[in-house]
């Protein structure tokens, strides 16, 4: 139960934690000053919910890591995160579209998260969906704004859907530790959101006039720490210093 | 006579300490002087946002990342004060940008030097953000409300900044040997920049009097320098770290540190956008901007739609 404690948990905090880090390759670079600043915050929010993991799942590790061993000191083959938080952000268009795929995913969750059993997700959660709630307002409006605003915008924004959507269907994937967690009112049934998810993303597509591509096929395979290749680069800048400097502290 | 009189009012309001006001009469050369020196502030705040961020994806702990993210973040929102009060002096927002992206306005030339290690964050915290606290402590006071208002509530932000800079520089200086050396680098390719943020002598400064006369300043540039080095000296040699000037002793007779002038040619040479990163900050700015068109455009596109929406949904009603 540790293990799947720690397996579980370990999956949240990675993919927090590289969503996150491609949402920070945004700052100083957004399109203008105040969405700068928006993007900004979220991405604070979001590395800030991905400690918060990291540094559990270290505790119920039990081998006395800490959060940053976690980040810093794992090869990509030990990385959890969905593959759908290591794609590039690509233009605004994508980076919105992503943002509002997971946002809505994620204010379902934590929602649900925020009732564990496990008194520290559960607080974490519950910290988190007020945060959520405001990203996901964010990320919607900017979806429906691009899907009505220009010609331009609109085919970015199709685009952009058209290249992340087969990495939709890994947020719903379960494994052993999901129903080992389920069974003692820990984790989340992924199953019991997935109709609230497809409806109000549906809605949302509607909104902003977006077709979902027809390739359905979707792509796999986080719970097994395998990858796209981009994750190896993600990895490589982020872990430059500390792999440099194996002894020092920061 | 109109004229004489109103220029005796603000006259008479700067004699008595008292804030101008955007609807105060002012004069011309005033009003000029204070966007010019905003504006860069601005752009200042922009650009400095670049050589920073450079590390936000590099950062060694997720603490440190976190406090990086926020300081840069700090950063935009400052720019965001301080154009907010430019306008307030009858430019917009969109003059002073375009001023910026063409390379027309300046910025703070220190923006021009390359971060380059992790030591390079924590020594433009502690020296860079240091230095501009001198500067902008003085401006709290300055003559016109808005930016002295602005200044209040970026110096509180900015104080936050300077702590989290020395913070790093100790946890290098004491940390490993390879550390200490980063900490050590970046003081010596930093020390001499900050020296000259401070602005060219007295004696060549060409702004400093109707800036002093006006309030808008109220110290001189050797003034804050030299209260800069006095504070900073000593938190070198706490650090166990040498500043790279061998002239930089007490002198007790003027109860102030001796020190060496910086290589003022270099300072004009980095104006004149010789820096290894003059190009690159302004090309970063640019292509952000230019990506960002074609949202700004929707944007603006789609509240259109929702104006027209709404009207005629009111005609309807």
């Amino acid at each position: 139960m540790i293990d799947s404690l720690y397996n579980y948990t370990l999956r949240l905090g990675d993919t927090s934690l590289i969503l996150a880090q491609r949402l920070s390759e945004w700052t100083g670079h957004g399109p203008f000053l105040e969405e700068d600043l928006a993007l900004t915050n979220i991405a604070l929010d979001i590395f800030g919910r991905a400690k918060g993991l990291l540094e559990y799942a270290a505790k119920k590790e039990g081998k006395g890591r800490t959060e940053d061993d976690l980040a810093f000191f794992r090869s990509d083959r030990e990385f959890y995160n969905l593959l759908i938080t290591e794609q590039p952000n690509g233009d605004y268009a994508k980076t919105m579209i992503r943002q509002s795929i997971i946002d809505c995913f994620d204010l379902l969750f934590y929602t649900e998260l925020a009732k564990s059993k496990d008194l520290t997700l559960a607080g974490i959660a519950s910290k988190s969906v007020k945060e959520i709630a405001y990203h996901k307002r964010h990320s919607f409006s900017w979806v429906v704004r691009f899907g009505n605003g220009t010609e331009e915008s609109f085919s970015r924004l199709q685009k952009g859907l058209n290249e992340i959507w087969a990495y939709s269907g890994e947020l719903f994937e379960m494994n052993e530790d999901d129903h080992n967690l389920i069974k003692e009112g820990i984790a989340v049934d992924l199953d019991s959101l997935k109709q609230k998810w497809e409806s109000e993303i549906q809605e949302l597509f509607k909104k902003a006039n977006l077709s979902i591509p027809e390739t359905l096929f979707m792509q796999q395979g986080s719970r097994k720490a395998l990858h796209s290749e981009h994750l190896g680069y993600i990895l490589a800048e982020m872990q430059s210093i500390p792999r440099m400097h194996p002894n020092a502290k920061w | 006579m109109e004229t004489i009189n109103l220029e005796d009012l603000f006259e008479a309001k700067l004699a008595k300490n008292e804030m101008i006001e955007p609807k105060d009469w002012m004069p011309e050369n005033y009003r000029k002087h204070l966007i010019r020196q905003i504006s860069q502030h601005a752009h200042s705040e922009i650009v400095g946002m670049l050589p920073e961020g450079n590390w936000i994806t590099r950062a060694p702990s997720l603490r440190a990342k976190l406090i990086l993210l926020a300081k840069v973040q700090d950063e935009g929102g400052h720019g965001l004060y301080l154009y907010t009060a430019a306008e307030s002096l009858g430019i917009t927002r969109e003059e002073m940008l375009d001023a910026l992206l063409t390379g027309k306005a300046k910025y703070s030339s220190i923006f021009n030097y390359p971060t380059l290690s992790w030591a390079d964050v924590g020594a433009i915290g502690w020296l860079v953000d240091g230095a501009a606290i001198m500067n902008q402590v003085m401006l709290q006071r300055s003559s016109y409300g808005p930016y002295s208002r602005a200044m209040v509530r970026i110096c509180k932000e900015e104080s936050f900044h300077q702590r989290q800079g020395y913070e790093i520089m100790t946890q290098l200086s004491f940390g490993t040997s390879e550390q200490k050396e980063m900490a050590q680098d970046a003081l010596n390719r930093w020390w001499y920049p900050t020296l000259m943020m401070f602005g060219p002598p007295d004696v060549e400064s060409p702004n400093s009097e109707n800036a002093i006369k006006w309030r808008i300043k109220r110290e001189t540039n050797d003034q804050l320098r030299q209260r800069f080095i006095n504070q900073t000296a000593v938190q070198v040699e706490f650090l166990g770290l040498v500043a790279p000037d061998k002239n930089l002793k007490w002198n007790e007779k003027k109860q102030g540190y001796d020190y060496s002038d910086p290589d003022w040619n270099e300072f004009k040479s980095v104006i004149k956008g010789n820096g290894i990163c003059n190009k690159d900050r302004l090309l970063s700015r640019n292509n952000s901007h230019r990506n960002g068109e074609w949202v700004r455009e929707a944007a603006i596109a789609y509240g259109k739609k929702q104006e027209q929406k709404q009207e005629q949904e009111s005609k309807a009603a």
